[in-house]
């Protein structure tokens, strides 16, 4: 379980890593935490012919607020710099929930939040919030930027719209809007592990309780994130109801959820966890954002 | 043999420099290239936790990085808490509390407990439970580990103040 | 039994070095010049090899040698069988198919060496790998047990023309008849599932050959220190004082480190030899999980015959046993099986039957419970079938048809895995379920609690099981106990560690014979140089049985201390007091001698030794058990599922465990605990599974889940009970495997007690969410 032969580059700033990525072309790929990556060069899975390691970019390392009142979060910020930061958590009190969900203390350390969003493993948890924060993802490649939004972002399982010389600089997250809550809820085996079904629900009432948006994200059930337009149908307008989130529930587990079966769960237990977890969310998630999020 | 890498690294309070493949993991380079055979290999894919180090100051799983991402910067291992004549008050802990029996995932623990116990003075079982989380013990069971780590925040906590 | 250290809690003496980083595991060990060794494993799990291509590799820098098994010559050859099949059993069959080093004509499991690369670094040698082009035949794999034993879909050894391994029928009583006056009959089709030894350190394996003194000394993570260095001398022909195993700090064995005979130990040494270099191998996870020894995986028809008032009438269990592509180690793990379906309860009548079957998977050998898990886990669910069938409580059934104190001892007419009748040769087996009743608060849990939080609307469960572990088996083992001229102890003893404490209770059971502190014994085991006779740690026989022959030396060197002090002291050994390093005349501590010079005056340089008399403070001494010693058991499981995602926390856990004379309070209870997580581990995380093609898809940590630490009830409870073994001066019984055997059958029954609603039986022993999940489907369509 070693990894083999690759060359190493060790940009120092954006432009210097871009340049690098342009020459390398699909011989490159990038290296980030590399947490995900590096069990796969171990079990020689993977074969880069060049990694282009971006740890040595400090620009690429930050969390900052925008001008809207959202964050910008820098692709190379560690996952635990998220789990800890307070500004985050008051902003953003989904994002600190999230990590403790990820993998293990000694993995977040390393891991980034940039590096699992492009990792875009239909498991991953900052993949599937992103789409439910309705992020937007800045894109750079050599001489060109562009952004894209989280759900545009990824396009299947470990897929996403990178360019082989593209990377993924920086998260921003919109602001929340007044009475928003959110909720995660996951099953998996074990703390830390792969979830066999989640969900994420980002939800935001008016002044009479009634929902006025509603974001729900179905994760590890299906290729990538499946951001749910049965709970906008259903609950858009409507004041919270053990009906309502029930109907949502059974559309999403019949109708969106796409779940394999797979050596620890079998299809129709990851539905029936998703029709579970899409109550149990719904129902935090209202309750937090009537308490004001 | 493809090209060397110069890497420059702090490892406990001491500078080495070695010139090494960019694909030697750091695991590999602390134990063969360093000889600080305390951090111990026991998956190569980051679940089990037994060569853990603090890197700038984080427990990382060593594994999971390459030596040359090491350069410049600071690791400890477990060759930085105590030796077998004076150990570190959470080794003593783990000594009496029988919080090791085959002793291989034993410098994981430490390593993640150390940073944990510097950052959590005063922690709950539960607390101690989800830090270690992380971490494969085959032999004890954990409850040993939990409990060892406890007494020592309280070693150490009384000591301090 | 408790003495001044003897019995004692004392934290081990090894500890220090475990824990700062200074203990040598093998992968600690550097030789200038030693160069790394990978094997090319074979991708396909049943297959004809046609050619093997290692031309290319040869010319990669760094790369010093490639061998398959045709470079081996004669030198290649299967075996020997490490365990051969018991004579004693009439009529049984056995067909022996030992171990191939490396893979010749055909690939019978997935994993299995078909080169071994040396190179100048591991990272070089697994580079080889795609160098070598390997053209392979496939064919149809052997996976389903009962399909292999039809022959189908081919045969694993051809030349064989079957695949039984073996059969075996073994029969006490007559079950036939018991079954015929029995009021109800009850039949079960139940699955036992496959687990990993998972130790945290894999296995290795460094050789230096010393051409000049024409001496081998090898390192290895080996369970058998003795046995190794047998058939490595054997193999290539020199004496066994020419080849030295040394074991360093082990990190686990757990069973599969018993191994010999396989790629590393047979190719190796015959290689360093050629290369005239030390050699390195270290397993990598993935070999670790595709190609070292892994246990379970049994199929059981079982039936058991009752009275309405549950009395048990007999018991008939007819299973397969999957033994992988190979079969060397004989049939200990079904034998085990045989011996604990029934061991602890009243069983008149009982006939068993294995059949073993080859299929193309990793060899099975014994791993923590070996075979013992399987037999319990088969009993106790017939058993929580009866009580179903007989409308009776779980625990009253057991108390009900537990063994007697005075029915002991007891031949139980089934012969073991040591290839003798077992026989329960002490115990109190009502009295582990009666105290474990009391701890668990048995009767106020089933009439106050749990129906207090079924009204509440929780799934609470509880399942309450029994079991027994024949332990410190023979042959024997032998240690010797020396006084040096620094006045501390040294002994030696041909098992090997791989964390049970040995250098902590050995120590303490010559510390108190010879009145020196612990800390002044010091414990050499599992090098060859040191002692060299013994067959290794396995089935909980380090304290039994090397701790008896210990202790036999200790008190030989104890009555030398005596006698050489009396001559010393000119006073009768009665006279003599022995403490605190010294012996003194009674009453006149200043006339004393300290062990030390005690020891330089029974090793003279000149004068005269009379005539039956050794020289020095030293003695050997050997301990060989005619049968195991028996330990027991009970324990009681609380868990809570939560209905809608079946996820599950263990809430209670309790165990009550007689393992006869307690050498160190301490390390027993770290003992019980590692089996207990190992066992919850195969209850309800772990589990090996096979494709239909024979691929393993559970070859790593993200795929095979181990128990951590939020897995693990808050706290394992745990009772001890002491009935001492008659079969050794100290009482002791092994422990080892206790946790792990009884966990898989008290958990699943406490599952189908939270979701009773449900009138669950779940037939298998690893479960997850998700097939709780499906259990519950099936059920409730039914229903």
């Amino acid at each position: 379980m070693k990894p083999v032969n690759f060359d190493y580059y060790a940009p120092t700033s954006v432009d210097e890593a871009l340049d690098n990525l342009a020459e390398l072309g699909y011989n490159g790929k990038v290296l980030a935490g590399g947490q995900s990556l590096i069990p796969t060069l171990n079990f020689r899975m993977a074969r880069p012919a060049a990694l282009v390691d971006l740890n040595n970019i400090p620009e690429l390392a930050y969390i900052k607020p925008t001008s809207d009142g959202g964050l910008a979060i820098g692709t190379m910020t560690r996952d635990s710099k998220v789990e800890y930061n307070p500004e985050v958590a008051k902003r953003f009190p989904l994002l600190p929930e999230v990590m403790k969900f990820i993998a293990h203390p000694q993995i977040r350390n390393r891991g980034t939040f940039g590096g699992a969003i492009a990792h875009a493993d239909p498991a991953g948890q900052l993949p599937a919030v992103s789409v439910a924060m309705n992020a937007t993802m800045r894109l750079r490649r050599k001489g060109q930027e562009r952004t894209v939004t989280a759900d545009e972002f990824i396009i299947g399982p470990f897929m996403t719209v990178l360019e082989p010389d593209e990377m993924l600089a920086e998260v921003i997250l919109p602001p929340n809007p007044p009475r928003t809550g959110s909720s995660y809820k996951q099953v998996s085996r074990q703390k830390g592990g792969y979830a066999q079904a989640a969900v994420i629900s980002v939800v935001t009432l008016d002044d009479r309780n009634r929902c006025k948006d509603v974001r729900m994200v179905l994760m590890s059930v299906g290729e990538r994130p499946i951001l749910s337009q049965k709970a906008r149908e259903i609950l858009m307008g409507q004041e919270a109801s053990n009906e309502a989130f029930r109907a949502v529930a059974e559309a999403a587990a019949t109708q969106e959820a796409d779940p394999a079966t797979d050596l620890h769960a079998t299809a129709d237990y990851r539905r029936s966890l998703v029709r579970v977890l899409v109550v149990r969310s719904l129902t935090e998630a209202f309750d937090r954002a009537k308490r004001g999020g | 043999m493809s090209k060397l890498h110069h890497v420059t690294v702090t490892v406990n309070g001491k500078q080495y420099e070695r010139d090494v493949e960019a694909r030697m993991l750091l695991s590999d380079f602390l134990r063969h290239e360093l000889g600080l055979m305390g951090t111990h290999v026991g998956c190569e894919h980051g679940i089990c936790g037994a060569c853990t180090v603090i890197f700038d100051g984080e427990p990382v799983r060593s594994c999971l990085m390459f030596a040359v991402q090491a350069n410049g910067h600071d690791i400890r291992t477990v060759e930085s808490l105590g030796t077998p004549e004076k150990m570190h008050p959470l080794q003593e802990a783990f000594h009496e509390k029988h919080a090791l029996q085959c002793g291989f995932c034993t410098p994981g623990f430490l390593m993640t407990l150390v940073s944990f116990l510097e950052k959590h003075p005063n922690p709950t079982e539960e607390e101690i439970r989800e830090a270690i989380d992380g971490n494969i013990c085959r032999c004890t069971g954990y409850e040993s580990i939990i409990e060892a780590a406890k007494l020592a925040s309280e070693r150490m906590s009384a000591r301090e103040n | 039994m408790t003495g001044k250290v003897f019995g004692q809690p004392i934290p081990r003496l090894e500890d220090q070095f475990l824990l700062t980083g200074t203990a040598k595991f093998i992968d600690d060990i550097e030789i200038p010049g030693m160069v790394h060794a990978a094997f090319l494993r074979s991708d396909y799990a049943h297959a004809r090899i046609k050619k093997i291509d290692y031309s290319a590799a040869l010319k990669r820098p760094g790369v010093i040698a490639v061998y398959t098994a045709e470079d081996f010559g004669d030198y290649w050859r299967p075996g020997p069988l490490q365990v051969p099949p018991p004579t004693a059993i009439k009529g049984s069959q056995f067909n022996a198919r030992p171990l191939v080093p490396i893979a010749k004509d055909k690939v019978r499991f997935s994993g299995e060496p078909l080169a071994v690369v040396i190179a100048e670094s591991r990272y070089i040698a697994e580079d080889a790998f795609d160098d070598i082009i390997v053209d392979l035949e496939p064919l149809p794999a052997v996976v389903d047990l009962e399909e292999a034993w039809e022959n189908k879909p081919a045969l694993v050894h051809d030349d064989l023309g079957t695949n039984m391994a073996a059969l075996v029928k073994q029969e006490r009583g007559n079950y036939e008849e018991a079954r015929a006056k029995a009021d109800v009959v009850i039949s079960r089709k139940i699955l036992v599932n496959r687990n990993a030894a998972a130790a945290m350190e894999n296995r290795g394996f460094v050789v230096n050959w010393d051409e000049r003194e024409q001496e081998m000394t090898v390192w290895a993570t080996t369970q058998a220190p003795i046995p190794l260095r047998n058939t490595i001398a054997a193999r290539l022909g020199l004496f066994e004082n020419q080849v030295r195993v040394i074991t360093p700090f082990i990190g686990g064995g757990f069973g599969p480190k018993i191994m010999t005979s396989q790629a590393d130990d047979v190719l190796l040494p015959w290689i360093a030899m050629k290369l005239k270099r030390p050699i390195k191998w270290i397993e990598d996870r993935r070999e670790n999980f595709l190609a070292t020894t892994s246990e379970r995986d049994q199929v059981h028809y079982a039936e058991i015959a009752l009275t309405k008032d549950g009395v048990i009438l007999g018991v008939k269990d007819v299973f397969y046993h999957n033994t992988g592509a190979y079969d060397p180690y004989g049939m200990t793990v079904p034998l085990n099986t045989q011996t604990h379906t029934i061991s602890n309860y009243r069983v008149p009548s009982f006939y068993t039957e294995i059949r073993m079957v080859f299929t193309n998977q990793m060899v099975v050998t014994p791993v923590r419970g070996a075979g013992r898990p399987e037999g319990v886990f088969v009993m106790e669910r017939l058993m929580d079938a009866a009580a179903r069938e007989l409308n009776m409580d779980p625990a009253e059934i057991r108390l009900k048809n537990l063994l007697e104190p005075n029915e002991l001892p007891l031949r139980t007419g089934i012969i073991g895995q040591d290839f003798v009748e077992g026989v329960l040769d002490s115990g109190n087996y009502k009295a582990n379920l009666q105290k474990l009743m009391e701890m668990v608060e048995y009767e106020k849990f089933r009439k106050e609690i749990q129906p207090a939080l079924r009204a509440q609307g929780k799934h609470v469960g509880m399942g309450i099981v029994c079991f027994t572990e024949g332990t410190a088996v023979g042959p024997y083992e032998g240690a010797r106990v020396t006084i040096g001229g620094n006045g501390k102890v040294s002994v030696a003893t041909g098992i090997s560690t791989q964390g049970q404490g040995h250098f902590t209770v050995f120590a303490q059971i010559v510390a108190e014979q010879l009145g020196v502190k612990a800390e002044d014994v010091n414990v050499v085991t599992g090098d060859t140089a040191h002692f060299h006779w013994g067959a290794g740690t396995f089935a909980s026989r380090g304290a039994a049985v090397a701790g008896t022959a210990i202790y036999n030396a200790a008190v030989k060197v104890r009555e030398k201390i005596f006698a050489t002090a009396s001559k010393w002291l000119e006073v009768p050994p009665e006279q003599i007091e022995l403490g605190d390093g010294k012996v003194w005349v009674k009453g006149k501590p200043e006339q004393f001698i300290t062990l030390g010079d005690l020891a330089f005056r029974a090793n003279p340089t000149r004068g005269v030794i009379e005539p039956g008399v050794e020289p020095g403070l030293e003695a050997t001494g050997y301990y060989g058990p005619p049968y195991g010693a028996t330990g027991a058991g009970a324990v009681a499981m609380i868990v809570e599922i939560d209905p809608e995602t079946m996820e599950l926390k263990i809430k209670r856990f309790v165990i009550v465990h007689d393992c006869g004379t307690v050498i160190n309070p301490l390390l027993l209870e770290g003992q019980v605990e590692g089996g207990v997580s190992m066992g919850i581990g195969n209850a309800f995380y772990e589990k090996m599974v096979y494709d239909e093609n024979g691929q393993l898809l559970t070859a790593s940590f993200m795929d095979y889940l181990m128990p951590q630490a939020t897995d693990m009830p808050p706290k394992i409870e745990i009772g001890h009970l002491t009935t001492t073994s008659p079969l050794n001066p100290l009482g002791i019984k092994g422990v080892g495997e206790a946790g792990a055997i009884p966990t898989p059958s008290a958990f699943v029954q406490a599952v189908e007690d939270a979701l009773f609603e449900y009138q669950l039986e779940i037939p298998e022993s690893n479960l997850s969410p998700s097939k709780i999940f499906e259990y519950v489907q099936k059920a409730s369509k039914k229903g």
